[in-house]
């Protein structure tokens, strides 16, 4: 695999929680209803310049939380995009100041379905409304404005974090500059809606689901959710990086053909389903799938009208073996934006990764990263 | 900035304020020029990946793509000029890229390399392919797929209803020629075109 070796970490961080909405003034939802009290947790890197000019905002995927760079107190793994943010990496912390928030419908911090619903005093469940990625956004735009910045110099996300960056800068460009969308989609299709019917349907018949209740009743739908996980991965990874990590090697205590971990594949994913339970909710995986089914930008045909106006600078990656959000995902949005007048910059780069190289450090990838954030930088420079 | 002589003539034929779709846009060099100096707005397509790179950090924005298959993507009557500069002879399918051209805007610019150059010729006769300035390779390892004169390319626009307003033949180093027009596909290296759809 092509990496480029970490050049320096943001050292030790900590997540902070801020309540951005409360119950007499709650968040308005793109469907109707309210959501109140709503708190994020979220964490910052670099400094804040004078003017609040340097701010970037970086959007997660479905899985993700506020911990993109730097190390935890006693914590060994550092956060899930440490290879691009840091002093002297692409997003550079020495000129950027970064931001990273938990989605709300999230379950590391931020206002989730587990969270209590001050209606009835237990956890939200099923309760929860059904949001949209403009929720997602409405949420950011709080956090922005409660740290005193007016316009990102740039916003960046992969995947669900993309649709989120398109999302928000095609609704208000005056408030984004530069919009970074990797690997993402403007419209699932109907094989991607496919995938998350299964991995909720997996989730929702199992017995310890309990129509969304399980932590009132003191259980938790492990083997629905470690499911969930394991299809998701593979749609993650191409064929060929599953091919190279495993190919068909036995699993070192395989015996007699039979119906337990036998190849050494079948051991990995058992490990990704039984990791995951350690850190994400059953409900939160419903929640935020369902809003990457939804989410349709273009079908408005108003959509562009305000960054026909204003327009945003544009970046549109995919990658070359990602069959997930694929190329003609990209393109679609591509060809979109460049229809509205949009200057924008799109590559397909050449990885074996799959969807999961957007969180790797692939040289052409973060080359390309870097090449725009240092002309972004130029905007603001003192 | 200066711009490389070539690249300065193919801006001169640009009016200010156009939309402009560079095809082949290389380094970004010529959009830079015509975004920062004339008010332009407008996108470069190139395929090479350190070029692509390039352009990025000059700020030009540029769609990494096949011209051969891929112009479909642009939509009708979407700029006011498209350029293809030193480009035409690398293609696969030249006269469906010049039919794109046509449809994407009213003005096209297309400079192309003559291989009717009379050193190219003299090389011929001497038995061998023609080398030079404006065709730096070895038959074995060049870009260039199709080898045209001047006479054959203008063949080519009438064929494809497209009109030459402008014909500016150029030395190998790019600066206008000085012999007689008539001549041009003699003595020129290669030419700039200005063309209506």
């Amino acid at each position: 695999m092509d990496t480029t070796p970490p050049t320096g970490s943001v050292g030790l961080v900590s997540t902070s929680t801020v309540r951005l909405f409360t119950a007499d003034a709650p968040l308005h939802l793109e469907r109707g209803g309210t959501l109140g009290p709503v708190d994020v947790a979220y964490e910052t890197y670099g400094t804040l310049s004078p003017k609040a000019d340097n701010a970037v905002f970086v959007c997660h995927a479905l899985t993700g939380d506020a911990h993109a760079a730097g190390f935890h107190e006693g914590a060994s793994r550092p956060g899930w995009w440490d290879n691009l943010i840091g002093p002297g990496k692409p997003l550079d912390t020495d000129r950027f100041f970064v931001i990273c928030a938990n989605l709300i419908g999230g379950c590391q911090g931020s206002t989730g379905p587990s969270s209590t619903d001050p209606e009835t005093g237990a956890a939200y469940g099923l309760r929860f409304p059904v949001l949209m990625v403009r929720d997602l956004v409405e949420v950011h735009r709080a956090l922005v404005k409660h740290l005193g910045i007016t316009r990102l110099l740039a916003a960046i996300g992969g995947s669900l974090g993309g649709m989120q960056v398109l999302q928000w800068a095609a609704d208000h460009p005056d408030e984004v500059a530069n919009a970074l969308v990797i690997a993402a989609s403007s419209r699932l299709t109907a094989q991607n809606i496919a995938f998350s019917a299964v991995a909720r349907r997996a989730i929702m018949t199992d017995p310890n689901f309990v129509d969304g209740a399980y932590a009132q009743a003191g259980v938790n739908p492990d083997t629905g959710l470690s499911i969930a996980r394991m299809m998701a991965h593979i749609t993650y990874l191409s064929e060929g990086a599953l091919t190279e990590k495993f190919g068909r090697a036995p699993h070192p205590n395989r015996q007699e053909p039979g119906f337990g971990i036998d190849f050494a594949v079948e051991s990995y994913l058992d490990h990704q389903g039984q990791a995951f339970l350690e850190r994400f909710d059953a409900l939160s995986y419903l929640y935020l799938t369902r809003v990457m089914d939804y989410f349709d930008p273009f079908a408005d045909a108003c959509a562009l009208d305000a960054v026909r106006e204003s327009p945003v600078k544009w970046l549109v990656l995919s990658f070359a073996t990602d069959w997930r959000f694929g190329t003609d995902h990209s393109r679609r949005i591509v060809k979109t934006l460049e229809h509205a007048g949009q200057p924008v910059t799109f590559r397909e780069i050449p990885s074996s990764w799959g969807h999961d190289s957007f969180l790797l450090a692939v040289e052409p990838y973060h080359a390309t990263l870097r090449a725009f954030f240092d002309r972004a930088y130029e905007e603001v420079a003192p | 900035m200066s711009l490389r002589p070539d690249l300065a003539l193919v801006a001169d034929l640009i009016p200010r304020g156009s939309r402009v779709l560079d095809l082949g846009c290389g380094s970004g060099e010529l959009l830079a020029h015509l975004i920062e100096e004339a008010s332009c707005r407008g996108t470069g397509v190139e395929i090479d990946p350190g070029q692509v790179l390039s352009a990025i950090r000059l700020g030009v924005p540029v769609i990494e793509l096949d011209m051969d298959n891929e112009l479909d993507d642009f939509s009708d009557h979407s700029y006011d000029v498209v350029v293809l500069s030193r480009t035409v002879q690398t293609l696969r399918r030249p006269a469906a890229v010049l039919r794109h051209m046509g449809r994407i805007a009213d003005q096209l610019i297309v400079s192309v390399p003559n291989f009717g150059y009379w050193p190219h010729r003299l090389r011929l006769l001497g038995g061998r392919m023609p080398m030079g300035r404006d065709l730096p390779y070895s038959w074995y390892d060049s870009p260039n797929l199709r080898f045209t004169t001047l006479v054959e390319m203008e063949e080519l626009f009438a064929k494809e209803g497209l009109q030459i307003e402008r014909r500016i033949p150029l030395t190998p180093s790019g600066r206008p020629i000085t012999a007689p027009d008539r001549l041009a596909n003699l003595f020129a290296g290669a030419a700039v075109y200005s063309l209506r759809a």
